[in-house]
């Protein structure tokens, strides 16, 4: 096991087993979400019990922020090295020739989804602690009603914000677009040229953000 | 057809070295790449001027010494080639062709277009064997069946030829298709699964050593590689690393 | 009597190799760990006789002039290697494997030397499987094997057309294992320019460090030259660029006997010459004469007008074709072994009916057997009345079942679909089986210093039959050797340490310095490649596939003059201190510039027709044969060593006679 971080599979391995746990965040985020399409009431009685409770977080919320911190970090320190390993460019380098944009650009992609987060932490993350942690509001009401749906819609008014939320989801949908069927390949499945987990990944990878970017303008539009 | 090349020349490992264009008249379109170059040089000599350095040996695809990155991708625009087997009919008139060396720091350029893949055969020494002494007494050869479909898909990474197009093209200058190649066809053979815990780890942290890249998985490598040895091979690496840090 | 000793144990032929082994002085472990072996070449035989002889625990140092061990041209080899395995059970076995080598080799080979080869060559199976070699299966999970170069058994394993590169690839990993263990000092990209003798006995090497231009000395008890053929020589040959004569021409010009230099393989199947910039020529299988029709067209008009692109050859009509082999030799037909194939595509070329630009093609034509195929197809899958188009599609499937790679390759090169039209096939050079003279324990007439692979002459007579390459190799790096140096490194125990601060080192490290001074300062106006394609054209044309005392006689004239004007007018640009592949080519040009008189003497003197030497004085006068290779076993059932005396011309023939107690000596026939 010594060694395991260091080594070049160890650190691909532990990149892909970070990557499958924000995907299945992700979804469960989406899901809940998606409710508020719906249903007022549903999303926010799930917003509450997920805001209060304490197995949620206490360890799946910090376990999920180290998720997120290993999964850049890692991502940063390999490519730095990987950048390192070559000293001397090309001069003319055809990376489509090859290989598609969205492999090549992962760091792209993924600086962008950082910025997006740092975004969405001050839009949504931190006013919720303020108000639970430091405020020591844990009813989630407002004015007798839960809170959560109207934020939600609030912040969905600006249209500058909307803008930037679908680009940031586009973004993320050319990362999922390598990246699921990357995180299988490194745990050893052949999932490069393989149809099922590539169409499963697809879908997932469009399907996804398209989602969030239909909540942020169902709600900018019907609003 | 007339052409202009635009080669990468370099003294030694320690000069800087740059590009240098030349201009080349009258190449055939049935002429190999190399056969070009050995054009281009015969003019060089004549006309008292060093020619340019580059590995090649076979001449036929199969030694692995041919290494040219041309305009921009390794052994060039064709699929399936190494360098030597590249023809200039997949060029135009008036083209202007960029030669580089392969690179990446594990592959220090030698001099031009040559450069030192000895990593390679270090990564090998760390584990790439079965360790069998030579008797004459192993045991019968059909005394170990193997399914057919292990047996085809071994020689499928065994086809290998070294030749180092999937770091040269990839773009983190990984080894990952070369190792997985070696790693997978020993994992496959019943006479290599005795020591392939072993083995995987000690290759794997000989190609860290050498400083190659890691593997972003952008399949570039396969599609670049003149053997077609298959992305499969790193996922069957993958998986026997963590078997063999894991497993029992 | 000669001064050659072939050393053949006494006994009965299938006990010779047995006795030995039961006989020979053996060197202690613990003193085996102070001697050092210098093995020159890693090809399948100098890869394999390394890896085995550090296994026994000597120290070996091993040298290859290319960047890695794992790229020298046995890599090359695609079809198959030879085993008296019989595990078809069609009847084969050590003697059978044996008979046919003998006789493949037109009876000018040594008894002794073939049946061990027979009688290892199972063993070389049993090794590379536990070596982890991907050999073909079948669906038992059995190895799989094939009918190769016309026998009548199936004895050849393979890997898919990569035979070579699998069985080098065990080798170097047996090499790297001991690499390793620092059994092993590799030294690659290292090129052996001398041999050291001490007291007569081969005591190291001068080489040239190939990237840093440094001069070293080696040193040790023993030498061994493994670096193969020099079919070079011709210039165009399907060997690999960096092929070279020089190790085995520095130790002949030290004293190791040369022998039968004439015997050149001519190979059938190679993809033709498109024009003069050529620098190599490409082999494909001989596996396709077994589906493909050879023709030329009937009349010279329709060759010209195929030549200047005025005639497909589809258009021609099957009147209109010569299947010159089928005329000719009705039983073998397209099958005729390969320097029958060879000679009968250069007799249609030279009368004027080569179908490529260069007039040196002829065609490989599938036409027949897609039909055929396509038809059984049709039948086998119930398709009552299929269409012409139907069966060709079917018929094409078949073909690229078993040759896909091949036409593949051939499409990549010379850019036509060989499904649709002929291909174009024309004869190179492709092995020689002559070589450094040895005997029966593989030691040259030098002591100290052996030979192994193609770089000797003993196992292939005057014709390789197709997969015997491969197991000689391994025969002789695996089996062989490691025991026969046993024999005289025993009596080495006591020597201790080999210096390489003697007067003799001195002395060679001074004349190989001299000789690059000389290349480096030469204001020559000639590029060394002007001068290899000059050597390979009067080769090609005088000492090529069809031989005679005239043509011979100007090939020794005109080779001595090339040599002449090449020390004066030969150009190498660059240093000596530094990576510089034209020094390295003036080198072994000028080895190839002596080697290649010798050839032409050696072929001037066997007067008969033999395996791949054909002389045209030499054929069947009248018959049902005529016209065909005659042998003249009365007077030239030998072996023709030569002695390097200062000039190749001055070389002295010693003969090894050939006797044959086993065998009964047959001429060749096909009709």
């Amino acid at each position: 096991m010594s060694g395991f971080l260091s080594s070049s599979i160890g650190r691909k391995i532990s990149m892909s087993l970070s990557a499958i746990f924000l995907m299945v965040f992700l979804l469960q985020h989406f899901v809940i979400n998606f409710t508020s399409v719906f249903s007022e009431d549903l999303f926010n009685s799930i917003s509450h019990f997920m805001g209060n409770n304490i197995l949620i977080q206490f360890v799946m919320q910090p376990i999920l922020i180290l998720g997120v911190i290993f999964h850049f970090v890692m991502g940063f320190v390999l490519e730095i090295k990987n950048r390192n390993s070559r000293a001397v460019g090309y001069a003319e380098y055809d990376g489509s020739a090859n290989s598609s944009w969205m492999s090549r650009n992962m760091i792209i992609s993924g600086a962008a989804i950082l910025a997006f987060i740092g975004l969405h932490f001050y839009d949504f993350w931190i006013p919720e602690i303020t108000t639970k942690y430091i405020e020591g509001d844990t009813s989630g009401m407002i004015n007798g009603n839960f809170r959560y749906y109207e934020e939600l819609v609030h912040k969905f008014q600006p249209l500058w914000r909307v803008v930037l939320y679908c680009l940031s989801f586009i973004l993320l949908s050319l990362h999922l677009l390598h990246g699921f069927a990357s995180a299988f390949q490194s745990l050893g499945v052949p999932s490069m040229r393989n149809k099922i987990i590539k169409t499963i990944g697809n879908i997932y990878a469009i399907g996804i953000p398209l989602g969030f970017i239909f909540i942020a303008l169902y709600h900018f539009a019907i609003h | 057809m007339n052409l202009t090349l635009k080669i990468w020349r370099q003294k030694s490992s320690k000069d800087k070295g740059g590009f240098v264009e030349y201009k080349i008249a009258d190449i055939s379109e049935h002429m190999s790449f190399l056969e070009m170059m050995d054009v281009l040089n015969e003019e060089l000599i004549t006309k008292g001027e060093e020619p340019v350095v580059f590995d090649h040996d076979c001449r036929e695809g199969i030694c692995g010494s041919c290494s040219m990155f041309i305009n921009g991708e390794a052994h060039g625009p064709d699929r399936g080639v190494t360098t030597c087997q590249l023809h200039m009919r997949k060029f135009k008139d008036g083209d202007k062709i960029t030669i580089e060396p392969f690179r990446a720091k594990a592959f220090p350029v030698i001099k031009d277009l040559m450069v030192d893949r000895s990593s390679f055969d270090r990564i090998q020494q760390a584990g790439g064997f079965i360790s069998v002494n030579t008797s004459g007494n192993t045991t019968d050869a059909n005394a170990i069946l193997i399914p057919k479909e292990d047996a085809d898909l071994a020689m499928d990474a065994a086809t290998c030829i070294g030749c180092g197009a999937c770091v040269a093209t990839c773009k983190n200058s990984s080894a990952m298709l070369f190792v997985g190649a070696k790693v997978s066809q020993y994992a496959l053979l019943p006479q290599g699964k005795v020591e392939g815990k072993e083995r995987v780890k000690n290759m794997v942290a000989q190609m860290d050593l050498e400083g190659f890249g890691n593997c972003t998985n952008t399949g570039a490598c396969e599609v670049e590689c003149p053997k077609g040895i298959s992305l499969d091979n790193i996922a069957r690496m993958n998986r026997n690393y963590v078997g063999s840090i894991f497993g029992s | 009597m000669s001064v050659l000793n072939s050393n053949v144990p006494e006994g009965p032929l299938k006990d010779k190799w047995t006795n030995l082994k039961n006989h020979i002085d053996l060197v202690n472990p613990a003193n085996k760990r102070n001697i050092d072996v210098i093995v020159i070449g890693t090809g399948l035989a100098g890869g394999s006789a390394s890896a085995t002889l550090a296994e026994l625990g000597y120290n070996v140092k091993a040298f290859c002039y290319q960047d890695s061990p794992r790229r020298a041209h046995s890599i090359a080899a695609q079809g198959g290697i030879n085993a008296a395995k019989n595990y078809q059970g069609d009847g084969d076995s050590i003697y059978r494997l044996f008979y046919d080598t003998v006789k493949g080799g037109d009876y000018r080979s040594r008894e002794a030397n073939v049946y061990r080869l027979a009688e290892v060559s199972a063993n070389i199976i049993d090794q590379c499987v536990a070596q982890g070699v991907p050999f073909a299966r079948d669906y038992g999970g059995q190895l799989d094997n094939r009918s190769f170069g016309g026998v009548l058994v199936s004895r050849t394993f393979y890997a898919k057309g990569q035979t070579g590169q699998q069985l080098l690839l065990g080798a170097y990993s047996a090499m790297n294992r001991q690499i390793s263990r620092g059994k092993i000092q590799m030294h690659n990209r290292h090129e052996m320019l001398d041999v050291v003798l001490v007291n007569g006995k081969a005591r190291g090497i001068i080489a040239r460090n190939l990237e840093t231009g440094e001069i070293e000395r080696h040193s040790a008890h023993a030498v061994v030259i493994a670096s193969g053929g020099y079919g070079n020589v011709y210039y165009l040959s399907t060997n690999a660029m960096g092929s070279n004569v020089t190790a085995s021409w520095k130790i002949h010009k030290k004293g190791a006997f040369f022998a039968n230099p004439c015997y050149t393989q001519i190979h059938p199947t190679c993809i033709p010459r498109s024009g003069d910039y050529q620098s190599k020529l490409t082999l494909m299988s001989e596996s396709l004469r077994n589906d493909g029709r050879i023709w030329v067209p009937k009349s010279k008009e329709d060759a010209i007008a195929i030549r200047e692109g005025r005639k497909k050859p589809t258009e021609l009509s099957e009147d209109e074709r010569d299947y010159y082999l089928e005329r000719r030799y009705p039983a073998f037909g397209n099958l005729v072994p390969r320097d029958v194939a060879s000679r009968a595509a250069k007799e249609r070329c030279d009368a004027g009916y080569g179908v490529n630009a260069t007039g040196e093609a002829v065609y490989l034509d599938f036409k027949a057997a897609i039909e055929r195929y396509g038809k059984e197809q049709c039948q086998i899958h119930g398709h009552k009345n299929p269409s012409e188009k139907e069966i060709i599609a079917e018929g094409e499937k078949v073909i690229e079942a078993k040759y896909g790679n091949l036409f593949q390759m051939y499409e990549k090169i010379v850019d036509e679909n060989p499904y649709k039209t002929p291909m174009m096939i024309y004869p190179a050079t492709h092995y020689t089986m002559g070589g450094v003279w040895v005997d029966y324990n593989l030691m040259t007439t030098i002591e100290g210093c052996y030979c192994i692979g193609e770089a000797n002459f003993s196992d292939h007579g005057a014709n390789r039959l197709g997969a015997s390459a491969l197991m000689q190799g391994l025969a002789d790096g695996y089996f062989v050797l490691p025991y026969t140096i046993g024999k005289y490194l025993s009596n080495e125990i006591r020597t201790g340490e080999i210096s390489t601060d003697s007067p003799e080192f001195e002395k060679a490290e001074q004349e190989v310095k001299e000789k690059i001074n000389f290349f480096v300062n030469n204001k020559g106006s000639h590029s060394v490649d002007h001068y290899h394609k000059q050597l390979g054209k009067i080769m090609w044309d005088k000492c090529g596939m069809s031989r005679n005392a005239a043509d011979l006689k100007l090939a020794i004239a005109e080779i001595k003059a090339l040599r002449e004007d090449f020390w004066k007018n030969v150009l190498v640009p660059g240093g000596a201190d530094t990576t510089n592949p034209e020094l390295e080519k003036a080198g072994r040009v000028a080895d190839f510039l002596e080697l290649g008189e010798l050839f032409a003497k050696d072929a001037l003197n066997r007067e008969e027709s033999c395996g791949g030497h054909f002389r045209e004085e030499s054929v069947v006068q009248d018959g049902e044969q005529k016209g065909e290779a005659l042998r003249n076993d009365e007077e030239f059932a030998y072996v023709s060593a030569w002695e390097y005396t200062g000039e190749p011309s001055d070389a002295i023939l010693h003969k090894e006679e050939l006797e044959f107690n086993d065998i009964e000596l047959k001429q060749r026939s096909y009709k």
